[in-house]
């Protein structure tokens, strides 16, 4: 139904493709996919579908654009398929920092190597939360109170971003924390609120609400600077009053985790600029400041040699952690 | 009662013509998206969301949920007249629904499920309205060891009172098991039993094993029985579908308790699927004519179609107060709110009384919406089953196909899903029973994540399944259940030492 009639869609386009006159740059002739290495409702998804919308209402190019959702694997299953697609320019794989950092830890089928990076479009903050009525004020306490060795810290994923944070504030504090895996961030909230966590590491849009509605808050932001301050959060608190965790006495200094943009292997080097323009046209709209406002991360755009240094400088980084946990494969 | 004067406000904000049109609109394209299979609510409502950005919060909503209620009525209907689940939640439907269907019913058939369908959205939505304060706190008390918990109580329900021989039935939920750990391991991270088949890390999606086990199966036994091969000759009666859903009265026990149960199992996160399956199989123990089920029994299709309708509309609460999105639609929806600038949790209820409020008087409104127009379609479905099967067979192979394929593009669910159809075919030709094997697909990795996240809390001692009242309660009625089917085999055994052996086989005949 829906896969056939694609087909022949995108059958015919490629006809007509043939007796239109070559442009100068490169043009998409044909529908193209954008995947969403998560489920619906996750964060990977929603800027996917920001995107896409953003592209529709300004015409940014004339095709029609459908987003796909390939989550399963933890993502593993949008970049296999990406890596399938080799060639093919009309695959545009929304990820995370997990591009690079899964094939470190799981024997999953694919490499980073194996795309082509177009950007990293967004970089989400991460924050350490406790529960609302903790006893716990700041980094401080939270570090001699974990001393105890029983502290239990909640996150999305096992071996994933999460996690290495979770193992960086361990050495940095010199504590022991008993990590657990959930799902997704939103579920490792719920769990705090519920006190089955003593703290975890959220983005802040996973945790906003519960925020709002005073089940938790946050101790400190792990960045090098306080985040801008936008509108309040709380009824006294916004964003840019929680200290940095470095201030307080919890020296990981920065983490954060870009939001990353990417087409198949063996694209010419002119698909690979056409996207990049793309990407860059939609970062000037104000339907995307608007989006980055209400999700609350930070804008960015690396591209080209930039991005290949902060993917290799992240990999270095995440692969000494792994080592010494002893998660590395093969 | 400061509830009902929200409430009353919420009626204003969604009695509007706009608004009526929407639903109307939504019900429609739900009811559309819940027939064709493989384009199940989920996949409906993210299609539907960009439309979405540019509306108010409450019209969006609107709109999405009104979709969502026509696509759990239209899953329904595809479970009742081809034995294809279009949900998780509506597999337990087919059981008698297709039996009833096939003896040339189906207006019954789905006239009752409409109805019992709607009564248990109903109760749904009152307990909604005047719970809403309080379910937050409920759901909170739920961590790791108590989902494990919920789930295990699902599982031995389905030994205790699935009716099948409880071996076959820890057979089938093995298997369920195993398929279920196929993929990216949650707890550890590292990828499990893809046998070398890079895609397989994303795992088995239940579309494609309820596609086969039941579409291709069911084909399959059919086939070789051949008492498909003449058409069923229902005249289309109007008057039918409302006699049909003026007998529901007549099975008022039935219909509270199974709303009873998709409630506690919407609040509680055990969700529409584990709701319908336990309604089923505890309809199934009590009817007075429960060794009949799985050939066409009313109950059988009121049971779990009210306590799924009941417990996805209640599940929406724990998505609206806490920000858990209870089912696969449910977090498509959130992700919606969270772009149109609202954010779930428990400031919600204060933030944005207009919102929630509008939302719930638009679900009583919406549902009757949608019940109207679905009655009105029976006719319309139910003229489907007089097409003669030699039409019907290859049309339902090509379903199952495109439908597979859809779910995420890919040749291997297809492959997938014929294979499915063969174990489907095995399952019911040595008298397995199917439901628990999908009950363990669909919950098992849940099931085994949240066993593990409770021994990493508790450092590997089980004394956390006993740390509270509410744990306690659920393990010690799952293992009641679990154990129930041998303490009365052993009674039975020192009452009268030889067993009448011909009752067995004939409960095996109606085993789905």
């Amino acid at each position: 139904m829906g896969g056939t009639s694609k087909l022949l869609l995108s059958a015919a386009v490629a006809v007509l493709a043939g007796t239109v006159p070559a442009l100068s740059a490169w043009q998409p002739q044909k529908p193209i996919e954008f995947i969403a290495t998560a489920g619906p409702g996750g964060g990977t998804d929603n800027i996917a579908r920001a995107v896409q919308n953003i592209i529709t209402k300004y015409k940014l190019t004339d095709q029609p654009i459908v987003v796909v959702n390939k989550g399963g694997g933890s993502g593993a299953e949008g970049y296999v398929y990406g890596k399938a697609s080799a060639g093919d320019p009309y695959k545009v794989i929304f990820g995370t920092s997990n591009a690079w950092q899964q094939p470190l830890v799981s024997k999953v089928a694919f490499n980073y190597t194996d795309l082509t990076p177009i950007a990293a479009m967004a970089q989400d903050e991460f924050l350490l939360w406790v529960k609302q009525d903790s006893p716990i004020k700041t980094a401080g306490d939270y570090l001699k109170a974990a001393a105890s060795g029983d502290f239990k810290m909640g996150g999305a994923q096992s071996k994933d971003t999460d996690e290495v944070l979770t193992r960086m504030i361990e050495k940095a504090g010199q504590i022991k924390l008993t990590y657990i895996p959930f799902k997704s961030g939103a579920e490792t909230a719920v769990q705090l609120a519920g006190g089955h966590l003593d703290s975890h590491v959220n983005n802040p849009s996973e945790s906003l609400g519960q925020w709002r509605g005073g089940t938790q808050r946050p101790l400190c932001v792990f960045s090098p600077k306080r985040l801008p301050q936008g509108a309040k959060v709380t009824a006294t608190e916004g964003w840019g009053d929680v200290p940095t965790c470095a201030e307080q006495g919890l020296d990981v200094k920065q983490y954060e985790q870009p939001r990353t943009v990417w087409l198949p292997g063996k694209v010419t080097p002119d698909q690979a600029a056409f996207y990049v323009d793309l990407m860059k046209k939609v970062q000037a709209t104000p339907e995307w400041k608007d989006y980055i406002e209400k999700t609350s991360q930070v804008e960015t755009f690396l591209t080209g040699a930039e991005f290949d240094k902060f993917i290799k400088d992240d990999l270095e980084h995440v692969r000494l952690v792994a080592g010494e946990q002893g998660w590395l494969v093969k | 009662m400061d509830n009902l004067g929200e409430l009353l406000h919420g009626f204003t904000i969604a009695v509007t013509v706009p608004h009526l049109a929407l639903m109307v609109i939504g019900v429609l394209l739900g009811i559309l998206v819940g027939v064709l299979p493989g384009l199940g609510a989920p996949n409906g409502v993210s299609l539907l969301l960009p439309l979405t950005f540019g509306m108010q919060p409450v019209s969006a909503i609107i709109l999405l949920s009104s979709m969502y209620w026509g696509a759990l009525f239209g899953g329904s209907v595809t479970s009742i007249l081809f034995n294809i689940p279009g949900e998780p939640s509506s597999v337990a439907t087919t059981f008698d629904g297709y039996p009833m269907a096939r003896d040339g019913r189906p207006t019954t058939a789905l006239a009752t499920a409409f109805g019992s369908a709607a009564f248990g959205a109903l109760i749904g939505v009152i307990l909604i309205t005047f719970l809403a304060s309080w379910v937050a706190q409920v759901a909170l008390a739920f961590g790791p060891a108590e989902y494990f918990a919920v789930y295990f109580l699902a599982f031995a329900s389905f030994v205790g009172m699935g009716g099948a021989a409880p071996i076959k039935t820890v057979v089938a939920l093995a298997i369920g098991f195993a398929i279920a750990a196929i993929g990216i391991d949650t707890v550890s991270g590292s990828v499990r039993l893809t046998m070398g088949v890079d895609e397989l890390v994303k795992g088995v999606n239940f579309v494609v094993a309820v596609m086969g086990l039941f579409g291709i199966g069911e084909l399959l036994v059919a086939v070789e029985e051949e008492f498909h091969a003449r058409a069923v000759s229902s005249k289309i009666d109007w008057r039918e579908v409302f006699r049909a859903v003026g007998r529901l009265p007549r099975h008022g026990v039935a219909l509270l308790r199974s709303a009873a149960i998709g409630c506690w199992m919407g609040i509680t996160p055990g969700g529409p699927t584990a709701a319908s399956f336990m309604s089923y199989g505890i309809a199934r123990r009590f009817s007075r004519r429960g060794r009949y089920f799985g050939t066409g029994e009313v109950e059988g299709i009121i049971s779990p179609e009210t306590a799924d309708h009941a417990a996805g509309t209640s599940a929406l609460l724990p998505m609206l107060a806490l920000g858990i999105p209870g089912s696969a639609t449910a977090a498509v929806m959130m992700g919606g709110l969270m772009i149109w600038g609202l954010n779930p949790g428990p400031m919600l209820f204060v933030d944005q009384k207009d919102f929630v409020w509008g939302l719930i008087a638009s679900m009583y409104v919406g549902n009757i919406v949608a019940v109207v127009l679905v009655l009105l379609t029976v006719p319309v479905f139910a003229a489907l089953m007089r097409i003669p099967f030699v039409v019907i067979a290859p049309l339902i192979v090509i379903i199952c196909v495109v439908g597979a394929y859809s779910v995420s593009n890919s040749y291997l669910d297809v492959v997938m899903m014929l294979g499915f159809g063969v174990v489907g075919y095995l399952f019911k030709k040595l008298f397995y029973p199917l439901a628990p094997l999908v009950l363990a697909i669909v919950i098992g990795d849940k099931a085994e994540d949240a066993f593990r996240q409770s021994m990493l809390m508790s450092k590997g001692s089980l004394a956390i399944f006993f740390a509270n009242k509410l744990v306690t309660c659920l393990i010690v009625a799952g293992i009641v259940l679990l154990l129930l089917p041998l303490v009365l085999q052993l009674a039975h055994l020192f009452r009268k030492p030889a067993p009448p052996t011909n009752e067995t086989t004939a409960q095996e005949k109606v085993i789905i």
